[in-house]
């Protein structure tokens, strides 16, 4: 038997209190590459993570945040801590845009998820204004390629920060909702949030 | 393959690593010890080999970093003394053997630290044997004499 089966076992407050001082160490010490927390919304909990540039993504539960992490982990950098209070600023103006309180985002991004056109694309959707929609074709003209009406539609189907990068309001130029990483039911939900303000 | 997000490493081993500190230094110090070790683990963890034992590697940054150079002068005197009289409670669960605290902490520096790394971190005697030097079985003779003086020192409240 293991003669120190009977040392006590360190309490969760202890390991927290440890923790906290951990990333605050790792930000002091230019280590702390990927921070992250989840945030509770009306779409269910997302998924908040940032790089000392800025928000990096932010992901849907049905994406899987356990499989979120690791990609970014590979991605960008394995060091990676729960670090709430680090997006407190992003988990706020979320909240305000959920009750209708904020139109506009107003948060650094680091858009390196995003590579050449797809970037282009995303970097052009905060044009479309709250509460209305745009066609992908009309995105697709506005980064520059009229013609890359496909390329602009999978640039919003893998837009690494939805919701702040607002890929909700392209929609189909027949006036259907098209695809969404959240579910169309979420699209369909923020469309109607955006309607009301 | 590659190196799962870091903080699934300390979830996974912070507790192991804080209990092998405080067996090994003295309370107030071995928070701080933790602290140092998985700071250096971060800053040195993408260059890790992603099929490495990662325990294994906690310890050996906490032996280097923060245990191995504390020595006697560190160490609690005669901990046993300082103890607060606290009558045992019926809960299994509740019990935190401070007795065995005390024990483990008048252990030899040597002894206290194989004993912790074998019976809490669980590292082999040869890699025992590589932190604190001398051979595997040296660090396998320490284990057992810091096993029967525990033994000798340590005597367990008798169940109600």
């Amino acid at each position: 038997m293991n003669p120190l089966t009977a040392l006590p076992h360190p309490d969760p407050a202890t390991l927290d209190r440890l923790h906290a001082r951990l990333v605050e160490a790792a930000a002091a010490d230019d280590t702390l590459d990927i921070a992250y927390r989840t945030v509770d919304t009306p779409l269910g909990e997302l998924l908040l993570a940032a790089t000392p540039a800025g928000l990096v993504r932010v992901a849907y539960e049905s994406e899987g945040h356990d499989a979120v992490l690791s990609t970014l982990a590979a991605k960008v950098s394995p060091r990676v801590l729960r670090a709430p209070s680090r997006l407190d600023p992003a988990a706020r103006e979320l909240d305000d845009y959920f009750a209708g309180r904020r139109h506009v985002f107003d948060l650094p991004l680091d858009l390196q998820l995003a590579h050449g056109f797809r970037r282009e694309v995303l970097a052009h959707l905060p044009d479309i204004a709250y509460g209305r929609t745009a066609s992908y074709s009309a995105v697709a003209a506005a980064a520059g390629r009229p013609t890359a009406v496909r390329a602009a539609a999978s640039a919003c189907a893998v837009n690494p920060l939805p919701i702040v990068i607002p890929c909700h309001r392209v929609v189909r130029s027949d006036g259907s909702l098209g695809g969404y990483l959240g579910g169309v039911a979420a699209k369909q939900a923020l469309l109607t949030l955006e309607s009301a303000g | 393959m590659s190196l799962p997000p870091f903080e699934s490493i300390v979830a996974e081993h912070g507790a192991v690593v804080l209990r092998v500190c405080r067996a090994v230094l003295r309370p107030d110090d071995a928070e701080d010890a933790w602290s140092e070790t998985f700071l250096a683990a971060l800053r040195a963890y993408p260059r890790l080999r992603p099929d490495s034992n990662i325990r294994g590697w906690l310890i050996t940054i906490a032996h280097r970093k923060a245990i191995d150079g504390y020595r006697t002068n560190r160490r609690a005197p005669l901990a046993v003394a300082e103890l607060p009289h606290e009558p045992a409670t019926a809960d299994v669960y509740e019990v935190t053997d401070a007795a065995l605290e005390a024990a483990v902490r008048a252990l030899p520096d040597k002894q206290r630290q194989v004993v912790a790394y074998r019976y809490l971190a669980d590292l082999t005697y040869r890699e025992i044997a590589e932190l604190v030097g001398g051979s595997e079985a040296a660090a396998r003779r320490s284990a057992a004499d810091g096993i029967a003086t525990l033994r000798r020192t340590y005597v367990p409240e008798e169940p109600e």
